[in-house]
Order: structure tokens, then C-alpha cells, then sequence
């Protein structure tokens, strides 16, 4: 056999490259520049390919699939419009730190810069939008490529990592090298052991706090299950309030007594409150992101902040700290526990007694309390009366973006990490009805549902096709009130009721809309039949769409309106008036 | 309290790799920071790696980020700030053409010997100066040429060094 018979074509090596690295499913669209790995993938039955119906849906569906199973989701599309529809979920893959692995087609590398069909300048794009990303030139490079993208992708904080592969690469022949364990990276090496000298300061400020809280976000998600459980020890170690931010939902169960619930512009009041009056914050893999401290200026200003984060740049960025632990949040929490178990540090009981009875008077005023109208649903009680019929069951929720994402972050309550699916960060529309598809690959038997408002769900409609041809057993959720709810809501905040272009008209009959894909379609619109339709929708073992008819007009509260602070939030539509919202907090988002 | 901007000069030692610039700029643009100078060329054959010196403002809150965002670019193996850490030199090049005849070409010859200034291409009727130094020092020198008749400036940026053994 002559050598260059022997040896495996780029494709080949890439499809080697991607078991080694143990993935078992690709989200992908075919074209043209990535034939030869489509031809690859076609020769063998190792690798799962699941063909979307738009590359933004790839992307989403391997975000879905990587934070429901902390592993990489992978990602193959097309060059050109094929790496250029994937920017939308690469930047929300970013912002919101989930790993993925994308694979980018690209013309051959003599007719790179030529303007050649279908050529997109693709590392040159997506470079702000991912945490690093590879133009592959030569095929010796491929497989060390492959590995190293894997690597980068999965350690420190996570982040989406591009491979832009030319199409003569791809054919070119060339031996395969399995990757290096331990990976030891030239220059990328994230910390992820704390200084143990700050997690004793730390413990001796959390054990002499008087009216401490934790405050913990995504990265208690990312570092693993095992963060969850070590974060749950602590807390109810110390017997100190917890709140969790929207990526962080499922980090602290929702039912234990000491979780105060959501924080931030739609968080609960007495997170809120709690995080303004506390002398100590426990900051563990949270950012401080705009939507959770409200006015920076008044955020939170009596306390000594400590901050534990992976990613030293998201230290002292919006709020300065006091005492930043750079490390993953596994190893932080081991660590203090340790510290913890050692000190057996005596709390100021006193103090904190005086602390929880002022937090339970604000969770007195029932924050999330909402009016129920005779004859009308409810986009709350939907979510209410759907949390009661699969809080039993193996389930995972995702959400679009909107009025709807703030419901069911307030109403559905999680127990544990990796079940919550949602696009915090860039706030992306259309992310989760790909993402659950991403979910339910991942876990077949598991209730999928998307949570999603009419509009949203809009943005990446096709992939009823995609459930369809997999049998897909996704349940989509549609609290349709025929609004934009969120932009409604904030032009009658902000511009006087002017509803501009935010009323869906011509809205399309989801019932048949979903069975001209094949799937099932169920509408309810009586607060006494809505048991009933979510009981078939659970029964159901096909995709289904529900066209929940909701009140049109139901704002989302508690509200903190943008420019305020924590303690001068919205509790309800009573509360608008009193409160109007300054010129400076126009201007924000 | 409003903290002041302030000047820095910041190293980075990165690996040679196409776009490595880009990543660099790219992220001073998309997060709005400033750059006041920036040279890089490769300084380390062997490893292909390249000395980014980028010389920056902002509040020391800001300064923080700038560093810890450079750093956190996956191809980029240090990041120092020299203005922070301990005293260190700093040299910029400047090519300055002059054309002139009688009183003005003597004066600037005169200014240029001053400066310490080296001529490196004469005509008759011009000189192209090549000058060394500090940024204020390149540009008092360009300064007095205005007057000279400057016709042309050329300017590298800084290129900035700590001072003693350590290595960066």
C-alpha cells in the first residue's frame, strides 16, 4: 500500500480528533466547504449528527446540550452565511460561558481572500465573539488544533472556540496524533487553585459577618455538581441567606428555608433588600453584571464584598471588591469548608437572629404575589400549575427571552444544577426552543420543556422540523399574550404607553402551525381547562406546542427600573406611579 | 470619589501568530479603552514569540482590566506594567525630514547636533534626521523643526524596558 493510501484525509482525522475527545453528537448544516467531513461522518457510526434547520439553532443546541450535561457541545456548519448565522449563538455561548466547540468550513486556502463563493472572513469575525478561535492553514496542524480547541474550551471559564477549516485541509492527507494528556498549554493556563491565604481571611470575615449573604452565579454551575453540593454544605453550614442570579438558578435548591430566591431587576424583594443591607457578600461565580446590582452608585454600600471567580477580569470590573479569590469555584468551596470544619468559628447569633426576622418581614410582603382575573389565565398561575404537574418528574426547563424567561425563573423552582437552560447574558430570542432540542438529545427520556412567549418562539420556529425528523419529544410552552411582553412593558414604563411595533399582528394558528411540522398542537384559554391541557401535553409523546392564551396586559414584578437601586424596586403596577423613572435610567437597557 | 486617568506602558510578550495584533486591538476597540502608542515585532526567533508594547490611560480600576483581559487572551504568555512595577526606560525613533537652504538648513544641522540627532540622508536642499529618545524629547525635537521647515515625520511609538536584571 503506497503511504498517501494509508493515511486519513483531514476529514477523517477530524472526525478521530472529535471521539477521542469523547463527543458523541454534532449539531451541524451541510454546504459545501465541509463535504469531505460530511462524507467522513457518513463512513462511520461512531459520531451522531443532528441536522438543523438553521446554524444559529446548532449553536443553541449545543449550548443546551453542554449546560445540561457540562460537556462540550460541538458544532459543524458550512463557510460563509453558514459561519456567519452561528455569530448570534457564539456570542451568547460567550457572554454566558458555556463550551463549545464549532467547526467552520472554509474555501480552499489558495482562494482565502479572494472573495471567493461563499467566503467569509470567519476567524476575523467571530474573534470578539469567542474565547479563541483557529484558522487551520495546514493539515499537520488539524488534529493538535482539535485537541487544544477541546482544551480551551472546557478549562478556566468556558467559552465557545472556533475552528476555521479550508476545505483543501480537510482533503489533504496527513496521520492522525492523539491528543496529549495532561494537556500543559504554552501559554493558557487558567488559575484554579485558590491562594489559601485568602480563603482563611474569607472565613474569618464570613464567620464574623452580622448580616451576611451568598450570592452565587453561573460559575458555581460550570465548575460541576460537585460545586452545587459544596455550596449547599456551606450555606447550611454557616445558616446564612443565599440568593442565586439567573445562571445560577438550581445552584442552591429552591426549597431549602435559607434561599431567598432570584436576585436582580426581576429578583425577589427580600434578595434584593438582603443584598442592599448585608455587612458581608459571598460573591461565588457571579459578575455583578448591570442586571443584578441595578445603580452601581447604590449598590449594596454598607458591605465588605468577597468575590470568587475563575476569570480574574471579572474582578473588580463593575463593583470593587474587597476580597478577590481567583479559582474554580469547586476547589474554593472544598477549601473553605475545610478551613471552616478546622476554625469551628462561633457566629454571632444575636446578630444573625435580628438578620433573618428583618428578612422574613420582607418576605412577608409576598413579593411574587400576583391579581387573578375570573376567566382569564394568568402567565403566572400557568407557570404555577405547570411547576405542580413536573415538579415529580426528570425534567429540564429552557426559556426564551422576555417577560415570560423572568416568570419562570420567579415561579418554576430548581432543586438541582444543569436543569435550567437560558440566555442570561446576551439575551438572545429564539434560544430556547434549539436549546431543549439540544437537551432532549442529551437526555431522552427527560421532559424538555421551552418555556417561550409568541414572538420568541418566532425566531427559530424551523426547528419543528428538526424535533420532527428525530422525534424529539420537546414541549413547547407558549404563554402568548400577542406582545412582545418585555418591550411592551418597558414602553408603558418609559414612553408613555407607546406601543410601538411591539403588538404581534398576524400572528400564525401555532395548533396548525405545529401539525403541519408533524407535531401535536394544543390551545387553552379557560384558567379551569389549563390542568387538563398541561396533563396532555405531558402525556404526549411527540413534540407538542401549547398556545396558552395569557392576560395581555400583565406586567412582570417585582421590577428594580433601570438607574435605581435595590431598595427602591417595583413591587407592582400600584408601585409605577409613585416611582417614576429618572432621565439617567432611560438610558440604560 | 472620581479617580484619575493615568498613563501606562504596558508588555506583552505573545506567540507570533497571524491575528495576534488584531486580538489585541480589537480588544482595546470593543471595550473602548484607549491606545496612545503601540508598537510589536518579534524579539524571539526560536520560540516565535513578539513584544507588544502598548502605551495606555485610564483610572487604575480601568488599568486592572486592561491587564487582565490581555492576559486572559489565550495566545499572550505575560503581561506587565511597567509604570507599576518599578522604575524602567522608555525610547521611541523618529525619522524627521527637513528641507531648507542657507540660515534654516545650518539651524536645524545646529538643533540636530544638539538632540543628538543623526543625519542619515542629505540633499542639498534636505536632511532626513533620525532621533532617539523619550516621546517628549522626539517631540520637542519635531517641535523646533516646524519652524525649519519639516516636511515629513515618522514616529515608531514607545518600546519601554525595566530597568536592572529581571527579565520580563
Amino acid at each position: 500500500m503506497k503511504p498517501e493510501e494509508s493515511a486519513t484525509t483531514g476529514a477523517d482525522l477530524l472526525v478521530k480528533a472529535l471521539i477521542d475527545e469523547e463527543v458523541e453528537v454534532v449539531f451541524g448544516y451541510p454546504g459545501g466547504a465541509v463535504l469531505p467531513i460530511y462524507d467522513s461522518i457518513f463512513k462511520q457510526n461512531r459520531l451522531r449528527h443532528i441536522l438543523v434547520r438553521h446554524e444559529q439553532a446548532a449553536v443553541h443546541a449545543a449550548e443546551g446540550y453542554a449546560r445540561s450535561t457540562g460537556k462540550v457541545g460541538v458544532v459543524l456548519v458550512t463557510s460563509g452565511p453558514g459561519a456567519t448565522n452561528a455569530v448570534t449563538g457564539l456570542t451568547d455561548a460567550l457572554m454566558d460561558s458555556i463550551p463549545i466547540v464549532c467547526l467552520t468550513g472554509q474555501v480552499p486556502t489558495h482562494l482565502i481572500g479572494n472573495d471567493a463563493f461563499q467566503e467569509a472572513d470567519t476567524t476575523g469575525i467571530t474573534r470578539p465573539c469567542t474565547k479563541h478561535n483557529y484558522l487551520v492553514k495546514s493539515v499537520d496542524a488539524l488534529s493538535r488544533t482539535v485537541h487544544e480547541a477541546f482544551y480551551v474550551a472546557r478549562s478556566g471559564r468556558p467559552g465557545p472556540v472556533v475552528i476555521d477549516l479550508p476545505k483543501d485541509v480537510l482533503m489533504n492527507k496527513h496521520d492522525y496524533v492523539a491528543p496529549k494528556k495532561p494537556v500543559q498549554h504554552k501559554s493558557y493556563r487558567p488559575q484554579v487553585k485558590p491562594d489559601p491565604k485568602k480563603i482563611e481571611q474569607a472565613v474569618e470575615m464570613i464567620a464574623h459577618a452580622k448580616r451576611p449573604i451568598f450570592y452565587a452565579g453561573g460559575g458555581i454551575i460550570n465548575s460541576g455538581p460537585k460545586a452545587s453540593k459544596l455550596l449547599t454544605q456551606f450555606v447550611r453550614m454557616t445558616g446564612y441567606p443565599v440568593t442565586n442570579t439567573l445562571m445560577g438558578l438550581g445552584a442552591f435548591p429552591a426549597s431549602d428555608k435559607q434561599f431567598l430566591g432570584m436576585l436582580g431587576m426581576h429578583g425577589t424583594y427580600e434578595a434584593n433588600l438582603a443584598m442592599h443591607g448585608c455587612d458581608v457578600m459571598i460573591n461565588i461565580g457571579a459578575r455583578f453584571d448591570d442586571r443584578i446590582t441595578g445603580n452601581l452608585g447604590k449598590f449594596s454600600p454598607g458591605s465588605k464584598k468577597i468575590h470568587v471567580d475563575i476569570d480574574p477580569s471579572s474582578i473588580n470590573k463593575n463593583v470593587r471588591v474587597d476580597l478577590p479569590i481567583v479559582g474554580d469555584a469547586t476547589l474554593v468551596l472544598e477549601e473553605m469548608i475545610k478551613v471552616w470544619k478546622a476554625k469551628q468559628p462561633k457566629t454571632d447569633q444575636k446578630a444573625l437572629k435580628a438578620w433573618w426576622a428583618e428578612i422574613e418581614t420582607w418576605r412577608a410582603r409576598n413579593c411574587l404575589a400576583y391579581k387573578t382575573e375570573k376567566g382569564t389565565i394568568k402567565p403566572q398561575y400557568a407557570l404555577e400549575r405547570l411547576y405542580h404537574h413536573i415538579k415529580d418528574k426528570d425534567h429540564y426547563i429552557t426559556t426564551e427571552v422576555g417577560q415570560h424567561q423572568m416568570w419562570a425563573a420567579q415561579f418554576l423552582k430548581f432543586e438541582q444544577p444543569n436543569r435550567w437552560m437560558t440566555s442570561g447574558g446576551l439575551g438572545t430570542m429564539g434560544y430556547g426552543f434549539p436549546a431543549a432540542m439540544g437537551v432532549q438529545i442529551a437526555h431522552p427520556d427527560a421532559l424538555v420543556i421551552d418555556v417561550a412567549g409568541e414572538a420568541s418562539i418566532l425566531m427559530n420556529i424551523q426547528e419543528l422540523s428538526t424535533v420532527a425528523q428525530y422525534r424529539l419529544p420537546v414541549k413547547i410552552f407558549i404563554l402568548n399574550n400577542q406582545y412582545m411582553g418585555m418591550v411592551r412593558q418597558w414602553q408603558e414604563l418609559l414612553h408613555g404607553s407607546r406601543y410601538s411595533e411591539s403588538y404581534m399582528e398576524s400572528l400564525p394558528d401555532f395548533v396548525k402551525l405545529a401539525e403541519a411540522f408533524g407535531a401535536k398542537g394544543l390551545r387553552c384559554h379557560e384558567p379551569e381547562k389549563l390542568d387538563d391541557t398541561i396533563k396532555e401535553m405531558i402525556a404526549l409523546k411527540h413534540p407538542v406546542v401549547v398556545d396558552v392564551i395569557v392576560d395581555q396586559k400583565e406586567n412582570c414584578f417585582p421590577m428594580i427600573p433601570s438607574g435605581a437601586a435595590h431598595n427602591d424596586m417595583l413591587l407592582g403596577p400600584e408601585d409605577k406611579a409613585a416611582k417614576p423613572v429618572s432621565e439617567e435610567g432611560m438610558v440604560l437597557v | 470619589m472620581q479617580e484619575l486617568a493615568s498613563s501606562h506602558t504596558i508588555s506583552v510578550l505573545v506567540d507570533n501568530e497571524p491575528g495576534i495584533l488584531a486580538r489585541v486591538v480589537g480588544l482595546f476597540s470593543g471595550r473602548g479603552y484607549n491606545i496612545e502608542s503601540l508598537t510589536v515585532a518579534q524579539t524571539d526567533a526560536k520560540q516565535n514569540l513578539s513584544r507588544i508594547t502598548i502605551v495606555t490611560s485610564g483610572t487604575p480600576m480601568v488599568i486592572e482590566q486592561i491587564k487582565a483581559q490581555l492576559d486572559r487572551l489565550v495566545p499572550v504568555h505575560r503581561v506587565r506594567d511597567l509604570t507599576v512595577e518599578g522604575p524602567h526606560i522608555e525610547r521611541e525613533l523618529a525619522l524627521v525630514k527637513v528641507k531648507g537652504t542657507g540660515d534654516k538648513r545650518v539651524e536645524a544641522l545646529r538643533l540636530a547636533d544638539v538632540f543628538r540627532a543623526k543625519v542619515i540622508d542629505a540633499k542639498t536642499d534636505s536632511f532626513v534626521f533620525e532621533v532617539t529618545g523619550n516621546s517628549d524629547k522626539v517631540q520637542t525635537f519635531v517641535g523646533l523643526m516646524e519652524t525649519l521647515g519639516l516636511v515629513d515625520v515618522g514616529r515608531t511609538g514607545i518600546v519601554a524596558m525595566s530597568r536592572g536584571a529581571e527579565q520580563l
